[in-house]
C-alpha cells in the first residue's frame, strides 16, 4: 500500500516541485465560480462561469444562489480549464484555494472541492486569502512574449468589488500584507448597485452608471465624499464609507421627484461615480504619499471603471506614484489569482497548509495562507 | 470498491465493497463544520482502508435531503474527488441508506425516515419495505415540512413505523450504490435535493430615503 492519501505527509513535501510549479487554484468567494491553472508565474488558463445572470433580477448577489451554482460549475469549470491549459489533472503541483475572505455558504463549496481534488490527486494543498489574491493577479505574465516588469515592493493596492474595498500595505507578497483601511459599511461596487438601482437601472450597476455618466458633468452636483473631513482622520485615516454618499443621491433625487422635476440621469450618475472615484483615490495616493511608497496596485471587478483608471493614471502620474492594473480579465474575481498566489507561496518554500482549515468569511488580509 | 461521501446530516466517509461490505468508516455528528472536516476524514478513511485510488470504480455521493450548506460541502467533493481520480460520480439519495439500514436490520413493510432539515422543519420520505436485493423501495419523493404535519392523524402516511436519524452512514450509503450497480439500478438524479427555493424576494423597488 503505496497510496499518498495525506497531502501533508512528508513525502508530498520533498516530492513538491518548486521551480515553477504547475498549481490549479479554485476561487469561490462570491458569484464567480474561477478555476485557474499556472505554471510558476505564467498564466496557462482563467476559467470563469459566473452566476451574475441570476443575480440580476435580485439586484444584487444572493448568497444562496451563488452557492448553488458554485456546486453546479465547479466540475465542467475544472474541464475547461485543463482543457485550455492542455494539461491533465494528474500533472498538476499543487491545489489552491481561497479561504477566506467571502460569502461563507459559497467558500465552503470551493474549500470542500479543493480538498476532494488535492486528495484525489496525492498532491498538497494551499489555503489562501482571497484579498492577496487579487494582488498576487498582478505577477501572472500572459505568455513568454509578456516582458511586464515584475511587481515591486513594497507596494500599496487599493482592491474594490461589490463584495470589498480595502487599502493594503504590501511588504511582500507571501510574507508580509498589512490592512491600511476597508470600508466600513458598503464596497463600492454594491454602492453602484444601489445607486443604479435607485436611478432605475438594472444590475450590475457599474457599467450601467457608466453608460449613463457618458453624456454628464461631474461637477454638476457636489456629493459628499464620506471620511473625508479633518476629524476622520485620525481614526479612519485609509478607511471608506459610501453608504451616506447614496443616501445623498437617493435624497437629491427624490427631491427632484417629488418637486416634479426631470432627473437629469447623466450629471447625477457622473457626479455620483466622481465622488466614489474621488475618495477611492484621494485615500490610496495619501497612503503612498505618507508611508513613502511610489507604487500604486489596483484590483477588483470594479477597476472595470474606465473613469477610475483615468483618473488613477492621471493622480499618481500627477504624484509621480507608478501605476499598476492587471488585466480586467484578472482583476474580477478569478481562479488564476488564487493560483498564482499559491505557485508564489511554493516557490518561496512555504509548506502546504493542513487538512483541517475550514471557510472564514472575516479572514483578515493579514493571514495570507492558512 | 466505492469511496462514499455525505454531509446531509454529520460528515460521514466510507469505503466500501460489495464482498467485504464496509472496508473503512469515518464520521463526526458535527452539523456545522463540514468543510473543515471534511478532507481529513476522506484522507483518514483511505488510509484506513489501505486501498489505493487507483482500485475505486466510482465515488458515492449523498444527494440530500439535508440542510444545503453543508450538504453541498459533501456533495462537491465527492464529484471532484471522481473527477481528480478519472471515475464516475454516482449520485444516491441519502435517506436510501437510512432505510437500507432498518430493513437490514430487520424492519419490514412500510417506513416513515426522517431527519433535521433546520428552520424548524423536517425532511421525510416513505418506503414501502426492501427488494430481493435489500434495497429499499422508496414510495414517496423526498418531502420538507412542519414536524407536527407528521403527527396529524389524516397525514397520509400517518400510523405507519417512523425512523428520525441524526446521521447519515456513507457505508450504508455506499452499500446502496454497491447493490444499485449490482443489480442495475437507476442511481439518483444528479442534483442536490434542497426541496426549498433560495431565499429571496424579489425587490420592488427601492425605498424612499426621505
Ligand atoms: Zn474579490
Amino acid at each position: 500500500m503505496t497510496a499518498l492519501t495525506d497531502p501533508t505527509a512528508l513525502t508530498a513535501l520533498t516530492a513538491l516541485n518548486r521551480v515553477n510549479p504547475l498549481v490549479l487554484g479554485i476561487e469561490t468567494s462570491c458569484d464567480e465560480t474561477g478555476i485557474g491553472i499556472v505554471r510558476g508565474a505564467t498564466l496557462l488558463s482563467n476559467t470563469i462561469a459566473s452566476s451574475m445572470d441570476e443575480h440580476a433580477r435580485y439586484g444584487g448577489v444572493v448568497p444562496e444562489v451563488a452557492a448553488r451554482a458554485h456546486l453546479e460549475e465547479l466540475v465542467p469549470a475544472i474541464r475547461a480549464a485543463t482543457l485550455e491549459a492542455g494539461i491533465r489533472l494528474e500533472d498538476i503541483d499543487a491545489v489552491a484555494v481561497t479561504c477566506g475572505p467571502g460569502l461563507a455558504g459559497a467558500l465552503m463549496v470551493g474549500v470542500g472541492a479543493a480538498k476532494a481534488l488535492a486528495i484525489s490527486l496525492g498532491k498538497p494543498i494551499y489555503a489562501v486569502n482571497h484579498l492577496v489574491g487579487h494582488v498576487g493577479a498582478d505577477v501572472l505574465r500572459l505568455g513568454p512574449d509578456d516582458m511586464t516588469e515584475p511587481l515591486e515592493y513594497p507596494t500599496i493596492a487599493l482592491l474594490v468589488s461589490g463584495g470589498h474595498t480595502s487599502l493594503l500595505l504590501v511588504r511582500d507578497l507571501v510574507s508580509d500584507v498589512e490592512l491600511l483601511g476597508e470600508t466600513i459599511d458598503d464596497a463600492a461596487g454594491e454602492a453602484f448597485d444601489k445607486v443604479a438601482r435607485l436611478l432605475g437601472l438594472p444590475y450590475p450597476g457599474g457599467p450601467q452608471i457608466d453608460r449613463a455618466a457618458l453624456a454628464g458633468n461631474p461637477t454638476a452636483i457636489r456629493f459628499p465624499r464620506g471620511l473625508s473631513q479633518t476629524k476622520d482622520m485620525a481614526k479612519h485615516r485609509y478607511d471608506f464609507s459610501f453608504s451616506g454618499l447614496k443616501t445623498s443621491v437617493a435624497r437629491w433625487v427624490e427631491q427632484k421627484r417629488d418637486a416634479d422635476e426631470p432627473v437629469p440621469l447623466a450629471d447625477v450618475a457622473a457626479s455620483f461615480r466622481e465622488a466614489v472615484v474621488d475618495i477611492l483615490l484621494t485615500k490610496a495616493i495619501a497612503a503612498c504619499v505618507d508611508l513613502g511608497v511610489p507604487r500604486l496596485l489596483l484590483g477588483g471587478g470594479v477597476i472595470a471603471n474606465a473613469r477610475l483608471r483615468q483618473v488613477a493614471q492621471e493622480r499618481t502620474d500627477a504624484a509621480g506614484i507608478a501605476l499598476r492594473i492587471p488585466p480586467l480579465s484578472l482583476c474580477t474575481d478569478n481562479g488564476a489569482m488564487i493560483a498564482a498566489l499559491g505557485a508564489q507561496l511554493i516557490m518561496a518554500g512555504h509548506p502546504p497548509s493542513a487538512l483541517d482549515f475550514g471557510a472564514d468569511s472575516t479572514l483578515p488580509v493579514s493571514e495570507i495562507q492558512v | 470498491m466505492l469511496l462514499a461521501i455525505d454531509t446531509s446530516a454529520g460528515t460521514s466517509v466510507a469505503v466500501v465493497d460489495l464482498a467485504r461490505g464496509v472496508i473503512a468508516e469515518r464520521a463526526t455528528d458535527d452539523t456545522m463544520r463540514h468543510a473543515e472536516v471534511v478532507g481529513r476524514l476522506i484522507a483518514d478513511c483511505l488510509s484506513d482502508a489501505a486501498v489505493p485510488i487507483s482500485d475505486l470504480s466510482a465515488v458515492v455521493g449523498g444527494m440530500g435531503p439535508g440542510p444545503f450548506t453543508g450538504l453541498r460541502v459533501g456533495i462537491a467533493a465527492a464529484r471532484v474527488f471522481a473527477l481528480g481520480a478519472g471515475v464516475p460520480f454516482v449520485p444516491v439519495v441519502s435517506h436510501d441508506a437510512l432505510a437500507f439500514g432498518r430493513y437490514r436490520a430487520g424492519h419490514t413493510g412500510p417506513l416513515v425516515v426522517v431527519t433535521d432539515a433546520r428552520r424548524r422543519e423536517v425532511n421525510w420520505s416513505v418506503y414501502s419495505g426492501a427488494d430481493a436485493q435489500g434495497l429499499p423501495i422508496r414510495v414517496v419523493a423526498p418531502g420538507v415540512t412542519r414536524p407536527a404535519v407528521l403527527l396529524e392523524p389524516d397525514w397520509a402516511h400517518a400510523g405507519v413505523p417512523r425512523f428520525d436519524a441524526v446521521t447519515v452512514s456513507a457505508g450504508e450509503l455506499g452499500q446502496v450504490a454497491e447493490l444499485m450497480w449490482a443489480h442495475r439500478r437507476p442511481f439518483a438524479a444528479d442534483e442536490a435535493l434542497y426541496l426549498r427555493s433560495p431565499d429571496v424576494t424579489l425587490s420592488n423597488g427601492p425605498k424612499r430615503v426621505s
